[in-house]
């Protein structure tokens, strides 16, 4: 059995690091916004799927028109994502003007209501415009960095399988690296980031230090929307079909993700979506054989969200929340 | 325009002719046009309106049983769409009493739970499990599928095992910080539906994705229960002790805890509220009043499948429990029936007859816009509107004003406690 789970280890390792990724992002959002209003963001996960639409709309039209095959891949991808970014960003601001900012000082249950609303909402409006366009809300892109790449974990030790990836894991990866180290520099070394963890300590006491506060809080939607719009590119490119159903429980484990690495903690968020990518990717590729095919890989839902329970009754605060003061 | 309110509201006389009439004219309309959902619709209304009047309410109690128990079936029994009428308010009476059941924990005790209809789901296979052949694949004793009769334990003990899950869940997550409830609640809600997903293997429990299918219909002295319109008095008569379970709980001791953890956690817990218990309270008797909905459910359709059980259904319920009003139990009751006749009647009425015009090439309407799929665009932002604009809801809760004058004048009237508590709210 623990051969079997050492064999298996290299490809569970690369895909429990793309799902992370993914993950880790769609993470930031949440906690950002938390670390920000203390509101759960409910609409965040839709905002991840309208990502993914808007990039393949993108993408699909962009080869409709034969720009495709005519640029290079790589400037698509940038132009694509970078596009869908600034939509959803713009939509994420446009969320917490109409929706979030007349309740801040209701109290959280309206908020929370609002949120559901609003996600609600995007699920079917997203679903509409599909519906309308191609008859059908399950949209396959165009597949794009196919091609596949072996890696031979079995030349380091014998005792591994080889893993196979498509090329856009690479992609993923190095994307969602360079958007996590962006995000950190800009929180943790610009003017606008100092401003937002000011106000993400103390709303009152960073308006009387002339911080626009409604300013920052946009900012902060806007940049966790843009973040989790791009990823949701990124989802789309890497598993190819999306519904308007996807945000839903994605967004659910992201939000577990940002639990674990202890809530309005960026640099949590980021280890927290990736061990939960990689214990979920472990878990279903092991838990049938662990358990002798009586738990199938449908329970690895079930484990992430048991992950959330067990983190909630032993270390609510987190992996780092105590370690780390800095909240944002 | 108000004078004439004012002085409508002082004339009883005037209010009990109004009703008379109104009650007379939708039901001889409803006896006579057997297909017009309209009447049907009309002639629950009059509940509505029989909410507005002043009488005292033991008459407003007795009319609304008098027309619910007497007047609509009597009315609907004339023609073929007697059984399609039943069944809808049949099913109105089982959300009625799942909105209240999350009333109390959405309402009073002001936790957000997204992950309702996993209770229902719980109540449902519960009944569904030990009503069909299932139960033989894993139970050691007895013999399977158990009679109709036991229908009525199932009812206790569906509250039951709601109430444990509802426990089990909150105790992890009602000792941290109160939103995490929102995103728990709302996993658990999809986990539950996974597992009754997949548990038909290894031992073959709630037959995975195929779902539980001719489960016995409850039976009473040999009398079995399998149309809509022998449903329905059961589903009132539950619906009935719900209200009067609610009522009374919204006024003991712990339903003014509740409100009090609603209102400021800190200074309730300051007044000698505990405060995690009180909210589990909360929690699991709201799972309770839902697991026992799921029995009902259950042996209505006897058929269950996880299907039923979506995040679509919680959000369903926790917009019956905002449009009413939160806190409210006569807006909750008015939101579930709002909501339900929304969603069987009006919206498939609509597709029908848009399916209709475009079909004779009046208009052409795009698949992707009927009103049937529109449930979550509606859902939203009814959402988002109540709770930027009306976020007490359609019929606001009304919060006791207790009237010196009267409980000094009430003193004697007091010592027997609940009878002169209650008047003194309504008056107030």
């Amino acid at each position: 059995m623990i051969e079997h789970v050492l064999q298996t280890l290299p490809q569970v390792v690369i895909d429990g690091l793309a799902l992370g990724a993914v993950y880790a992002i769609v993470a930031l959002g949440y906690t950002m916004v938390y670390g920000i209003l203390e509101l759960i963001n409910f609409a965040h996960g839709e905002i991840f799927m309208t990502g993914a639409f808007v990039g393949t709309a993108l993408f699909l039209s962009l080869s409709a028109f034969g720009w495709l095959s005519s640029m290079p891949m790589l400037l698509s991808l940038l132009i694509v994502l970078v596009a869908t970014s600034i939509v959803t960003g713009l939509l994420g601001m446009g969320i917490e003007r109409v929706a979030y900012r007349p309740l801040r000082s209701a109290p959280k249950l309206i908020t929370l209501i609002t949120a559901i609303g609003i996600s609600f909402l995007l699920q079917d409006f997203v679903r509409f415009i599909t519906e309308l366009k191609k008859g059908n809300y399950i949209l396959t892109g165009p597949s794009l960095f196919s091609g596949q790449v072996n890696i031979s974990a079995s030349s380091i030790w014998s005792g591994f399988h080889d893993a196979s990836v498509k090329s856009s894991f690479f992609i993923v990866l190095v994307t969602a690296v360079v958007m996590m180290m962006t995000l950190d520099f800009f929180v943790n070394k610009t003017k606008w980031g100092m401003a937002m963890r000011a106000v993400a300590q103390d709303r009152e006491t960073a308006a009387l230090m002339s911080v626009n506060v409604n300013k920052v809080i946009a900012l902060t939607f806007f940049i966790g929307s843009a973040l989790g719009g791009a990823t949701g590119v990124l989802f789309a490119i890497q598993y190819g079909t999306i519904d308007p159903y996807i945000g839903f429980i994605l967004g659910l484990k992201a939000f577990t993700a940002a639990v674990l690495g202890g809530i309005g903690n960026i640099r949590g968020a980021m280890f927290g979506g990736i061990v939960l990518g990689l214990l979920e990717m472990f878990a279903a590729a092991n838990l049938p054989i662990v358990s002798n095919g009586i738990l199938g890989a449908e329970y690895k839902d079930v484990f992430a969200f048991s992950i959330l329970i067990v983190v909630l009754i032993f270390k609510p605060e987190g992996l780092f929340g105590k370690v780390s003061i800095e909240k944002v | 325009m108000k004078k004439w309110l004012n002085a409508f509201e002082q004339n009883k006389r005037l209010q009990a002719i109004v009703i008379t009439v109104y009650v007379i004219i939708t039901f001889v309309s409803l006896y006579l046009a057997q297909k017009s959902v309209v009447a049907f619709l009309l002639l629950l209304s009059s509940l509505l309106l029989l909410h507005f009047t002043t009488f005292s309410n033991r008459v407003k109690w007795l009319i609304g049983i008098v027309v619910l128990s007497v007047l609509l079936p009597l009315a609907a029994s004339q023609g073929e769409a007697y059984q399609s009428y039943m069944e809808v308010a049949t099913l109105v009476g089982i959300y009625i009493a799942m909105a209240l059941g999350l009333n109390i924990v959405v309402g009073l005790a002001g936790l957000l739970d997204l992950g309702f209809v996993a209770f229902f789901a719980i109540g449902a296979y519960t009944y569904g499990i030990f009503a069909t052949t299932q139960a033989n694949n894993f139970m050691p004793f007895g013999t399977y599928p158990l009679s109709g009769e036991s229908f009525w334990i199932f009812l206790i003990i569906g509250c039951i095992v709601a109430a444990l899950f509802g426990i089990l869940l909150g105790i992890p997550v009602l000792r941290v910080k109160g939103d995490y409830l929102a995103i728990v609640t709302l996993g658990f809600g999809e986990i539950i539906r996974i597992i009754f997903n997949n548990l038909d293997k290894p031992v073959n429990i709630t037959n995975g994705a195929m779902g539980l299918a001719s489960i016995q219909p409850p039976k009473l002295f040999g009398l079995e229960f399998m149309y809509p319109s022998q449903f329905y008095y059961v589903v009132l008569v539950i619906l009935l002790l719900t209200i009067f379970a609610v009522r009374r709980l919204e006024y003991s001791k712990i339903g003014r805890a509740w409100k009090a953890v609603r209102e400021n956690e800190i200074a309730a817990q300051a007044m000698g509220i505990p405060l995690v218990r009180t909210k589990l309270m909360a929690f699991a008797v709201g799972a309770s009043f839902s697991g026992m909905m799921g029995v009902v459910f259950a042996a209505k359709q006897t058929f269950v499948d996880p299907t039923s059980f979506t995040l679509l259904e919680s959000i369903t319920i926790l917009v019956m429990v905002i449009l009413g009003g939160m806190g409210s139990v006569p807006g909750v009751i008015l939101g579930a029936a709002l909501v339900t006749i929304l969603n069987l009647q009006v919206l498939t009425e609509l597709t029908n007859w848009l399916n209709q015009l475009s079909l004779s090439g009046v208009v052409s309407i795009p698949d992707a816009l009927s009103p049937a799929k529109m449930q979550r665009f509606i859902f939203g932002v009814i959402l988002i509107l109540f709770a930027l604009y009306r976020p007490q809801g359609l019929l606001p809760a009304k919060t006791p004003r207790f009237d010196e004058k009267e409980l000094k004048s009430g003193a004697t009237n007091m010592v027997d406690g609940k009878e002169g508590a209650k008047d003194v709210y309504f008056n107030g």
